[in-house]
C-alpha cells in the first residue's frame, strides 16, 4: 500500500509525502530519546548536524551521496556524544534548557562561519542522489516518487532497527531508567551510560533524517532547523502520545495530513504555527494520552474478544 | 588476621549542620544476617545510602573484602555484589513484575545493543527470564508475573523489591525495613525466606523496626542512636543491654 501510495497524488503532494517519510524517522528517533525520560529541545538541530555534515562530505570530499548520509548520521551521533557530557549532568527542566542552549550554539556556529557552513544563507546546490540504473528500473532521484521509495526504504529499515532495540532488554533498561533511575542503578545499571546511549542512537537517526532532507531539497540553512521545527516535532510526539512506538508516528502522519491537505486546500497555510498551537492545547486538554490511546481503545477490546474464543 | 567481609570504618555523614551518621564503625561477617537497628532518625537509612554508594560519606570508609567502595557510584557498588532495597516501595511501577525482575538480572546478562538488533541475544534473554522467574518463584510472585508492579498489593510490592535485588545474585543485600506493610503471616513467610537465602550463601544486612523479626532472624545486631554506635552483640546481649532499652524507651514508639 505504501508503495502504491504516490501514484494517485499530485506532484506537490508527492513532495509532501517525501517530507512526511523523513519526518516520521525524525519523530520516531525523538521518541527513542525520550524513552529514558529526558526531553531534548535540540533534536532538530542534531538533525541539522546530519544534514550539514552529509552535504559537506559530498561537496568537499566527493563522498558519494548515500555514503555521505551514513557518515552524516555518524557525525550527528558523535556530536551528541560530546554534548552528552555536559548535558547529562542536568536533569528534567535543566536538561531541557541545556539542550536548547546547546542547539542554539550549534546554529550560531553555522551562521557565524561562512566557510564551510555558508553563513545565514546556508548551503546551496547540495549534491543530489546520483541516478541509478537497475536495468529494468531507472531511478531519477529528482522525481519525488523515486526519492520517496528510497527514503521509504531507509526509514523502514531504521524503524525496524529502533523497534528491535526497544523490544530488547536494552529497551527494557531504557524504560527502567525512565521510571526509577535509583532502583535501576541499585540493580547495577549505569544510568548515565544508558541515557547517553539513547541520546546518541536517537541523534544518529535524526542526523540521517536530516541527510535525507538535505539531499532532496538541495539547500539548507540554519533556519531550516530552528525552534519552530522543534515545536512541530514536540507537537507530533505529544499529540500522538509517547508510550507506544507508533504514537509519535501517528501524530506526525495525522497532523501532516491535517496541515498539508486540509489547511493548504483551504489556504490557511500561514497559520500553521497557530493551528499547531491550538491542536497541541486541544490534545493536552481532551486527549492527554495522545492519539495512541484512541487506537489502543479500538484495538484492545477486539483482541480480547479473540482471545476469549477457544 | 582475616579481612572482614564488610567493614564500616568511622563513617560520618553531615547534611549541613546535621550529623546523621557520626563516626560509626562496625563489621558484617560473611554469611551472617546482621541487624542494624535504632530509633527513628538514628541514621540507618543514611548508613545504607552510603554503603550502597548513593551518598559519598563526609568522612570514613566502607570496605568490602578489604577494598574501599565508599565514593564509588551506586552501579559500581552493585557490580561488586552489594545490592540494596529501598525503605519505601521503589519499583518500576509501569513495568510488569516479570520486567522488574528482568531489570534485576542486568548485571549478569548485560544487554548488548548490537546483539539485540541482529537477534543474537536470544540466549541471554532466555537466561535472564529464567533467572527472573526463579527469583519471582522464590518469593511466591510467579503467578503475578504479568501484573503491573504498581497494581500489586503493598506486601507484594515489598516482596517484588526483594525479587529485583535477589535476581541480581548479590553477595550481600541491604534490606531497608522489608517487613513494613506486611501482615504477620507475610512477615513470617518472609523471615523463613530470608533464612533460606542466608543458607544459600547471601549475607544480609537488615534495618527493621519489627523487633520480633529482628530478634528472631539476626546472628548479630548493631544498635545506633543519633548516628553513633550504641551497642553491638547477639540478639540476647542487645535485648538486655540497658543503654539500648533506655534509648528505645526514651524516644521511640517501636519497642516490641
Ligand atoms: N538527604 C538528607 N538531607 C538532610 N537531612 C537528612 C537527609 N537524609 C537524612 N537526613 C536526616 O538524617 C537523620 C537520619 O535519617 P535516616 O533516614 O538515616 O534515619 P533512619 O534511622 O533511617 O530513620 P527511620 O527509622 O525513620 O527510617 C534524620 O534526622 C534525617 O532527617
Ligand atoms: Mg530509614
Amino acid at each position: 500500500m505504501l508503495l502504491a501510495l504516490p501514484h494517485g497524488l499530485s506532484f506537490s503532494q508527492q513532495e509532501i509525502l517525501v517530507f512526511l517519510t523523513i519526518n516520521v524517522l525524525l519523530v520516531a528517533s525523538y521518541r527513542l530519546l525520550t524513552l529514558t525520560g529526558e526531553w531534548s529541545l535540540g533534536h532538530v538541530v542534531i538533525m541539522g548536524v546530519g544534514a550539514y555534515a552529509s552535504a559537506l562530505y559530498s561537496k568537499h570530499f566527493g563522498v558519494p551521496v548515500p555514503v555521505s548520509m551514513a557518515l552524516g548520521a555518524g557525525t550527528a551521533a558523535l556530536i551528541a556524544m560530546f554534548l552528552s557530557y555536559p548535558l547529562f549532568r542536568m536533569k528534567g527542566f535543566y536538561f531541557l534548557i541545556g539542550s536548547f542552549a546547546a542547539g542554539e550554539i550549534i546554529r550560531l556556529l553555522w551562521k557565524r562561519f561562512r566557510d564551510p557552513f555558508g553563513g545565514p544563507k546556508g548551503l546551496k546546490r547540495i549534491e543530489p542522489m546520483p541516478d541509478f540504473d537497475l536495468g529494468i528500473w531507472q531511478f531519477d532521484f529528482f522525481e519525488p516518487v523515486c526519492y520517496y521509495y528510497f527514503a521509504l526504504a531507509v526509514v523502514a529499515f531504521c524503524l525496524w532497527l529502533m523497534w528491535r532495540i526497544e523490544r530488547s532488554h536494552v529497551g527494557l533498561t531504557f524504560h527502567a531508567v525512565h521510571w526509577q533511575d535509583k532502583l535501576a542503578e541499585a540493580a547495577g545499571v549505569n544510568v548515565r551510560a544508558y541515557r547517553t546511549l539513547a541520546f546518541v542512537i536517537a541523534s544518529g537517526f535524526a542526523g540521517l533524517s536530516g541527510a535525507l532532507l538535505a539531499h532532496y531539497i538541495g539547500t539548507i540553512n540554519p533556519n531550516s532547523f530552528d525552534v519552530e521545527m522543534m515545536v512541530f516535532v514536540l507537537t507530533w510526539a505529544i499529540v500522538g502520545g509517547t508510550t507506544t512506538f507508533y504514537g509519535p508516528i501517528l501524530g506526525c502522519i495525522v497532523l501532516t495530513i491535517l496541515n498539508e491537505i486540509v489547511l493548504r486546500e483551504m489556504g490557511f497555510e500561514q497559520a500553521r504555527p497557530l493551528i499547531y498551537g491550538l491542536v497541541l492545547i486541544a490534545s493536552i486538554l481532551f486527549l492527554p494520552k495522545g492519539l495512541e490511546s484512541v487506537v489502543q481503545r479500538l484495538v484492545r477490546p477486539r483482541a480480547e474478544k479473540m482471545e476469549e474464543r477457544p | 588476621m582475616t579481612v572482614p567481609f564488610l567493614e564500616i570504618r568511622s563513617l560520618t555523614m553531615r547534611f549541613g549542620g546535621l550529623t546523621a551518621v557520626d563516626g560509626l564503625s562496625f563489621q558484617v561477617e560473611h554469611g551472617a544476617i546482621h541487624g542494624l537497628i535504632g530509633p527513628n532518625g538514628a541514621g540507618k537509612t543514611t548508613t545504607f545510602n552510603i554503603i550502597s554508594g548513593f551518598y559519598r560519606p563526609t568522612a570514613g570508609q566502607v570496605r568490602l573484602r578489604g577494598e574501599e567502595i565508599s565514593g564509588l557510584h551506586m552501579h559500581e557498588v552493585a557490580r561488586r555484589g552489594v545490592v540494596r532495597t529501598f525503605q519505601h516501595s521503589t519499583l518500576f511501577a509501569e513495568l510488569t513484575a516479570m520486567e522488574n525482575a528482568i531489570v534485576g538480572t542486568h548485571m549478569s546478562f548485560r544487554p548488548n545493543i548490537f546483539a539485540a538488533i541482529i537477534g543474537w541475544d536470544a540466549e541471554d534473554r532466555r537466561g535472564a527470564r529464567a533467572r527472573a522467574e526463579e527469583a519471582l518463584d522464590f518469593f511466591g510472585l510467579l503467578p503475578l508475573a504479568g501484573e503491573r508492579a504498581g497494581d500489586l498489593s503493598h506486601g507484594h510490592q515489598r516482596a517484588l523489591g526483594m525479587v529485583v535485588a535477589m535476581a541480581a545474585h548479590p553477595d550481600i543485600v541491604l534490606l531497608d525495613e522489608p517487613f513494613t506493610g506486611m501482615n504477620p503471616e507475610e512477615t513470617k513467610r518472609m523471615m523463613e525466606l530470608m533464612l533460606k537465602l542466608r543458607n544459600s550463601g547471601v549475607t544480609i544486612l537488615i534495618v527493621e523496626h519489627d523487633m520480633h523479626a529482628i530478634m528472631g532472624l539476626c546472628d548479630q545486631i548493631t544498635v545506633m542512636n543519633f548516628g553513633r554506635l550504641l551497642a553491638e552483640g547477639t540478639p540476647k546481649e542487645v535485648r538486655t543491654n540497658l543503654e539500648v532499652i533506655e534509648a528505645y524507651l526514651g524516644g521511640a514508639r517501636h519497642v516490641a
